[in-house]
């Protein structure tokens, strides 16, 4: 995985394992890797790794279980709600782009919902 | 951990480290940044107990380095300096027989990774062969600290990614891994803190994710911003 320069690492490897989670890749209660093997996996630091881990925790979204390991909440609901948050934040993301190629934000629609219809057309 | 104070080395009118003081802590992994000619290879070697320092003092666990402080410091220098008649697993026995922390599993283990043949001559490997070797008998102690100077150069892209995965797993609470390159992308996601050299001199020690966090900068950002237009070679 590439990193960006401008964010934490280990907030750019927990959003990766978050889109995991909405899209079903890793569904609840799923065993996620040690903290060790996530840093081989993603490459980075393993405090960073841990890192990762602890800040899902405390959104609720992962649970450490002693001795154990690292397991995806079972609260559906709470991956529902992060869904609709990330949802919320790439539309953002779509607007505020939009906006800086200088369209208002019914344009923005207009624009998508075109893309849609070619896209339907393909 | 490993501590330096106003450590000082010089070599005629030139002086190579410039009163550096520094503090490594166990529990990570550190990039020791800067051009070269920045004093990166001769602090090292002075850490190690290698080189003698012309004033100032280096700490290992709070005392001097010496005899005790060599048998849990695993060093690479940038030097090749096997010899030509050895094969690789001749070389790996030497070590097993000088320090008591090399693990001849490990050591396979790595060559395994590595692609690399235990009967080859060390004369006749190509340099990013003898780059592997070299980090492969050094990442094979059970040391304390390690401290490779320059890990990546002359290594392909692919080996670069076997040589990290390698320090990740060596990576624990009590352990120091310290790492000189210039290279600086390379150490960019795995090292934890960072250390900037300039002319002999330390100019910034940093938290690598709270640097990012703060000020949006990665340590390539910092790098240039550090080292600016002469960015390269420095007399």
């Amino acid at each position: 995985m590439d990193f960006n320069a401008s964010s934490p690492i280990w907030m750019q490897v927990a959003t990766r394992i978050k889109t995991e989670m909405v899209s079903g890749k890793l569904p609840p209660g799923a065993k996620l890797p040690g903290g060790r093997e996530l840093a081989l996996q993603y490459t980075i630091n393993p405090n960073t790794a841990a890192r990762v881990y602890q800040e899902l925790e405390k959104e609720g979204l992962v649970e450490v279980r002693r001795g154990m390991g690292t397991y995806v909440t079972e609260a559906a609901e709470r991956i529902a709600r992060l869904r609709d948050g990330m949802a919320r934040d790439a539309a953002e993301d779509y607007m505020d782009r939009m906006a800086s190629l200088g369209y208002t934000r019914a344009e923005a629609v207009a624009w998508i919902e075109q893309e849609d219809r070619e896209h339907a057309e393909e | 951990m490993l501590k330096s104070e106003a450590l000082t080395k010089v070599f005629g009118s030139k002086t190579a480290v410039d009163h550096v003081s520094l503090n490594l802590e166990a529990g990570h992994i550190c990039a020791m940044l800067g051009p070269n000619g920045s004093g990166k290879t001769t602090w090292m070697k002075m850490a190690a107990g290698l080189c003698k320092p012309t004033s100032g003092q280096v700490f290992f666990d709070g005392e001097p380095i010496g005899v005790k402080s060599r048998a849990s410091v695993a060093y690479m220098s940038t030097e090749p300096y096997f010899y030509t008649w050895m094969t690789i697993r001749d070389v790996a026995k030497y070590y097993a027989d000088f320090f008591a922390d090399f693990s001849m599993e490990r050591f396979r283990d790595l060559l395994r990774r590595f692609e690399l043949e235990e009967n080859l001559k060390t004369k006749t490997l190509s340099s990013g062969m003898m780059a592997k070797a070299k980090i492969a008998v050094t990442m094979a102690r059970d040391a304390r600290i390690w401290m490779l100077d320059e890990p990546f150069n002359g290594i392909d892209l692919v080996a670069r990614d076997q040589i990290k995965s390698a320090i990740i797993e060596s990576a624990a609470p009590d352990k120091l891994l310290l790492m000189s390159s210039h290279l600086v992308e390379e150490m960019e996601s795995i090292a934890d803190r960072a250390v900037f050299l300039r002319k002999g001199q330390l100019i910034k020690e940093v938290d690598i994710e709270t640097e990012r966090a703060e000020t949006g900068c990665s340590i390539a950002d910092e790098y240039r911003r550090i080292y600016g237009a002469q960015g390269g070679e420095e007399a």
